[in-house]
């Protein structure tokens, strides 16, 4: 067993790291614009590579639960946080790129697109459900909340993330593994947290 | 302004084809290694007349053309076909076989169709299924002018289109292999014979580059550019509508016609609006991409609703 003042020190390092690590995507993307390397349709490519971060971090906040069911490993749960904020930050990026870069602010065809374009629909809904999640993620509001209303309200990140899955699975032409990929990944988290909740 | 006929031209004019091939070669193992740009792999086309057959819109850069298009024969992303084409796609020798319901069915070598034809720029915009559009001179041969030398039957109602189907050359064809390889396209008789279908075999000036389907390609200006089949080997006319490779893969999202059309949306997204690279922003899709004068005529009477 490790003693708590080497954790406290390692623990001291790994969250910065976290941090670093979720903010690596974005560093790269702001220097292959910057440097004009997005290829032809730089809006197109940024919206894809926010969209694509967004879903990989939220599904790694989503892993954080059955890794520490399976080890026992406890140290892992502060992360969900950190991960789901950071999910959140590059799920807000990447619908404001398409509001404000992509649409340019065509409020009259956004409402189209949500209304009729079932991938769009669902992709905001992913990011609806998110929302209340960001907001009510402070110590303070938790407290508010209390224990058991914050935990039911925060289940609705069960239905975020396999939404921004499908919506990533409706959007694309063709080349349909890598996110029925993701989607498969999204559920078998999910299904962890049933078979442990049945084990129970 | 004077055009030369292929008779004009001095022999000692014509570079010898084992020349340009080995700098073909050459310059094609170059690209493989990554020393240079895909671009340099063109040769410039002589004898190419103005055309009145062009729009006013800026063209897209030919970097942009160069680099951003879907040829799924070399892979999903846009920029696939750039890394994969050159160097793997042989473009010579090549030969077009036509046959089907014609007096004159023939296989014919690419280099004598270039100089036997009467080529021509033409800037023509190109919107793709997917909602971005370009601006693009292509140089080619009115596909009619080509067409009527193989004296079509009256059977001939259609004509189908084939692309190369060689997985040592084309990786896509192994990796996709949900598709149902080769790529195939076809159009009705009097939309192949319209003024302003065009058989390309050049881009702003030179020959087409590997990935934007080299050494000839189909373009159809009011249709998605997914009709404007690529790399053709085969064209044949037929009497019923032929099988298409989109059509097969989803018959409820690409039709057999595919004209652009604004009114009418992809079940998955919008074709009211579209995003013209190298523009901020999205530009509103015309009636059969602005070309509605030309070919409208051609679908009088018809429920564009349906035959989408």
């Amino acid at each position: 067993m490790a003693s708590p003042a080497i954790s406290l020190s390692a623990a001291n390092y790994v969250r910065p790291l976290a941090h670093l690590l979720c903010a690596l995507p974005l560093v790269w993307l702001g220097s292959q614009a910057a440097l004009d390397l997005l290829g032809a349709n730089p809006v197109e490519a940024g919206i894809r590579f926010l969209g694509d971060w967004a879903l990989r971090i939220l599904m790694v906040g989503l892993a954080v639960t059955p890794v520490r069911l399976m080890t026992g490993w406890s140290g892992v749960a502060p992360y969900r946080r950190m991960l789901g904020l950071w999910g959140f930050a590059y799920a807000m990026l990447h619908v404001s790129a398409y509001v404000v870069l992509d649409q340019f602010f065509d409020w009259q065809n956004i409402g189209h697109e949500i209304l009729k374009h079932k991938f769009i629909t669902v992709g905001m809904a992913a990011t609806i459900f998110l929302l209340p999640l960001a907001v009510t993620s402070t110590k303070g509001m938790i407290k508010r909340l209390g224990g058991q209303a914050w935990r039911r309200l925060h289940t609705l990140v069960y239905l975020a993330v396999p939404l921004a899955a499908l919506h990533y699975v409706w959007m694309v032409k063709a080349g349909i593994i890598q996110p029925l990929t993701y989607l498969a990944i999204t559920l078998l988290l999910l299904g962890c947290r049933a078979v442990y909740a049945r084990l129970r | 302004m004077l055009i030369r006929k292929p008779s004009d031209l001095k022999s000692s004019e014509i570079t010898p084809r084992g020349h340009y091939l080995s700098r073909r070669q050459m310059i094609a193992s170059a690209a493989m290694a990554g020393l240079l740009p895909g671009a340099l792999l063109a040769d410039p086309l002589a004898n190419v007349a103005k055309s009145t057959y062009t729009v006013e819109d800026a063209p897209t850069l030919l970097k942009d053309v160069t680099t951003y298009n879907n040829f799924y024969e070399f892979g999903l992303s846009k920029d696939d076909p750039s890394r994969n084409a050159p160097g793997r796609l042989k473009t010579r020798p090549w030969t077009i076989k036509v046959d089907g319901e014609c007096n004159k069915p023939a296989t014919l070598d690419i280099d004598q169709f270039i100089k036997d034809s009467h080529l021509e720029d033409r800037i023509y915009r190109h919107r793709c299924v997917e909602a971005w559009s370009m601006v693009i001179p292509w140089v080619g041969v009115p596909l009619a002018d080509w067409l009527k030398r193989f004296e079509p039957t009256s059977k001939a109602k259609y004509v189908a289109f084939t692309t190369l189907n060689d997985p040592s050359q084309m990786p896509g064809l192994r990796s996709l292999s949900s598709f149902s390889w080769p790529y195939r396209e076809g159009l009705r008789i009097d939309e192949a014979m319209n003024p302003l279908t065009l058989l390309a075999v050049g881009l702003y000036g030179e020959t087409l580059l590997p990935q934007n389907g080299a050494p000839v390609r189909l373009v159809v200006p009011w249709k998605y550019g997914f009709k404007g089949i690529k790399s053709i080997v085969a064209i044949s006319f037929v009497e019923s509508q032929p099988r298409t490779l989109w059509n097969n893969a989803a018959p409820d999202e690409y039709g057999f016609y595919s004209n652009v059309n604004p009114t009418v949306d992809h079940p998955r997204w919008s074709q009211a609006k579209e995003h013209r690279i190298g523009e901020f922003g999205r530009r509103p899709t015309l009636m059969f991409n602005g070309y509605g004068d030309q070919v409208a005529s051609l679908y009088s009477g018809m429920d564009l609703q349906r035959n989408f």
